[in-house]
């Protein structure tokens, strides 16, 4: 499905946004594209397994990540991601190779020592909570955090996102119910990354509502907006306005980003380039038309970008495995009592 | 004395007062109702949820990462099915994320046979819940024992999974829990009147922190014969038993309430083993991949010379489902007679 565009970016919107931080955002969407390519050369290559992430996602993503109120517990604002969000991670300052570190699985892998698919990020420091791969448990445990600040004197908010193919499942509805109950509105941002697709599955053959965005109608105090998320200028604003009514209302916000899907779902699909809109190349475009910027700086970041890469995955190549009795750690927070049962049967 | 429900009401407003729970909640476990079987009636930060299993361990797996203590209920451990995937996350979220994220959330639900709850409201959780690796099983059989397993529920920052044997939550114990008044000054306290409750609040007894350590069974009766591994419902009818037999000479039989079924008391279970030689185990799950079945695996690897006879379950039968007709879920149950007969056999059986 291609990416629709709800409206054009006015004119002059890029200049509003200004060159410094469109150039700053620029960074951040190469940082995030160069890092899901080079995650599925890995998995390709047999230095990781299985891939999953979000390239052409970033020009959503990154606005996201740069518009967070960043830190730790209810005063900050909690994310309840799923694993096409490296570019939110990446936007709020996690570091590229953690990510390869997690996708080769060795003992650094910061988000689960080795455990865990990659893009199945773990931050605490971040309000990053545990990414699943199971489909949309995300949006029933966002109602927690968003609990807990609506108690709060905060103007932190929860936000979860997910697929489109996902809204299908229950916990997508609960989390609707639950961030509109009348005697507890939630400050929940409500995110649908829209990209057509469930895996193979075209999200036009399963699915009849127009708009994602229309189950905000039944709920009178949750705005719900689509928007064309690989348009740049369109995702910044709609995301501050979102960010601004969460915040200031302490009610939900649903907002629907259609993007495109570069690489497939996943390794599972062969994780090969799509012909879809790439937003990079459209932010190029846009701030190049508008003398923002000049290819030679687009080059020189990505240049930088991909050598800072270089140097980061030929670290994690020479970083440890995990040690097989590490399977022992954290199975409970209080460690493993002595007689548990450990030798796998008889 | 305070019944089982009671004592959990009790231990809950202890963590409320001194454990820092903020939050418990679930279907009808606010006001006006206090809970199907009223164990969160009068609780000042009991609240009621929409009708939705999966958004309520969904919200409870939040709090606990936002730095919160929930409590959250299941209001029949029948409806627990379809939120399995919830509790696996937050049974592994302390592993998967490397250790960083712990989850201290309390689930309770109340499961077993006993009340003619028939087809969904008669199941036992207890083995399933056993393979949710991660995740802490207590299951008392006594108030006092409720009471202290919750403080320690509470306590724990890995998440626990209370389960509240339904048969047993009008039943009261032989220990009173600290601070426990008469009966009757406890029901005027803390007992929510009939009819119009919109200005009623409990008033408290002075409790105390008094914990169960997770992981530690009770030896509810000492014996030298035999010993019988139990919980939950069937805990008090083999207490029961076993004292008849020691009274009519029949046998000394040792009895462990198990009290944590994750992580398990094995010391105390090998030790009486190794004592009597001959074990039975008994639950209210049926007897198709039974927890107990992991433990007789267990003790034969581990205990095979100490048996004098063969490890034995009474379990279950395995249905799909508790029949209502009384005549069904007692065949489908272990009652008392089958308990008289299996540990008959047992002592029988030439060693």
């Amino acid at each position: 499905m291609p990416p629709k565009t709800a409206a054009p970016a006015a004119p002059d919107a890029y200049k509003k946004l200004g060159a410094a931080k469109l150039l700053k955002i620029h960074e951040l969407m190469v940082r995030a594209r160069l890092l899901e390519e080079r995650l599925i050369k890995m998995s390709k290559g047999g230095d990781g397994f299985f891939w999953i992430g979000g390239p052409g996602e970033e020009a959503f993503n990154v606005p996201l990540g740069m518009q967070i109120k960043k830190g730790h517990g209810v005063n900050f604002d909690f994310l309840h991601l799923h694993y096409r969000s490296a570019a939110i991670t990446l936007a709020m300052g996690a570091k590229p190779i953690d990510a390869l570190r997690q996708m080769r699985s060795v003992a650094t892998d910061p988000y689960s020592k080795g455990r865990n698919f990659v893009n199945h990020y773990a931050i605490p420091e971040y309000n990053v909570v545990p990414v699943s791969p199971t489909i949309e448990t995300q949006y029933s445990t966002s109602i927690g955090t968003g609990i807990a600040q609506a108690r709060a004197k905060t103007d932190a908010v929860t936000i979860v996102n997910g697929g489109d193919a996902g809204t299908a499942e229950g916990d997508f509805h609960s989390c609707l119910v639950w961030a509109n109950r009348p005697v507890l509105p939630l400050p929940i941002l409500i995110i649908v990354v829209n990209n057509g697709w469930g895996i193979s599955t075209a999200g036009r053959t399963q699915h009849g509502e127009k708009n994602i965005s229309d189950w905000a109608k039944p709920f009178p105090d949750m705005p719900g907006k689509t928007i064309n998320g690989n348009d740049i200028i369109e995702s910044w604003a709609a995301l501050e306005e979102a960010f601004s009514y969460v915040r200031k209302n302490r009610k939900p916000y649903l907002l629907e980003a259609r993007t495109s899907r570069l690489y497939g779902h996943s390794s599972s699909s062969g994780a090969n380039r799509i012909p879809e809109p790439d937003c990079i190349e459209l932010l190029e475009k846009g701030m190049t038309e508008r003398g923002l910027a000049k290819a030679a700086d687009f080059k020189k970041t990505w240049d930088a970008e991909a050598a800072a890469l270089d140097a980061a995955h030929k670290q994690v190549k020479v970083e440890p495995f995990p040690e097989t009795a590490s399977v022992w750690e954290d199975v409970f927070a209080d460690g493993l009592p002595s007689s548990y049962p450990t030798k796998g049967g008889s | 004395m305070a019944n089982m429900a009671q004592a959990i009401r009790m231990a809950l407003h202890y963590g409320e007062q001194e454990l820092g729970v903020t939050e418990i909640f679930g279907e009808d476990v606010g006001p006006p109702l206090g809970g199907v079987f009223t164990a969160t009636q009068g609780l000042k930060n009991a609240w009621n949820s929409p009708l939705d299993e999966r958004g309520i361990i969904g919200a409870a797996l939040g709090l606990a990462w936002a730095g919160a203590r929930p409590v959250a209920e299941i209001q029949f451990v029948d409806y627990i099915f379809n939120v399995i995937d919830m509790l696996k996350l937050a049974a592994n979220g302390h592993w998967s994320s490397g250790g960083r994220y712990k989850t201290p959330m309390v689930v309770m639900t109340p499961t077993g046979s006993g009340i003619h709850g028939s087809m969904y409201h008669s199941h036992s959780f207890d083995s399933i819940s056993t393979k949710l690796h991660g995740m802490k099983v207590v299951c008392p059989s006594t108030p006092i024992d409720a009471y202290g397993l919750m403080i320690a529920a509470i306590k724990s920052d890995d998440p626990v999974l209370f389960l509240k044997p339904k048969a047993l939550l009008r039943s009261k114990g032989e220990e009173l829990i600290p601070g426990e008044p008469d009966e009757k000054t406890l029901h005027d306290m803390i007992d929510a009147p009939l009819g119009d409750r919109s200005k009623w609040k409990a008033k408290w007894p002075k409790l105390t922190d008094y914990a169960v350590e997770i992981g530690k069974a009770k030896i509810s009766h000492a014996g030298e014969d035999a010993t019988i591994v139990t919980h939950g419902r069937m805990a008090p009818v083999c207490l029961d038993v076993a004292r008849r037999f020691k009274a009519e000479g029949k046998g000394r039989i040792e009895v462990i309430d198990l009290r944590s079924l994750i992580p398990y008391d094995w010391e105390a279970i090998k030790a009486s083993v190794k004592k009597t030689g001959r074990v039975l185990f008994i639950n209210e799950e049926t007897e198709i991949t039974n927890f107990a079945e992991h433990l007789i695996r267990r003790l034969v690897d581990e205990c095979f010379y100490e048996l004098k006879v063969r490890p034995r379950l009474l379990a279950g039968k395995a249905t799909p489902g508790i029949g209502l007709s009384p005549n069904l879920e007692y065949f489908i149950q272990p009652q008392t007679k089958d308990v008289e007969r299996a540990i008959s056999e047992m002592l029988a059986d030439p060693a």
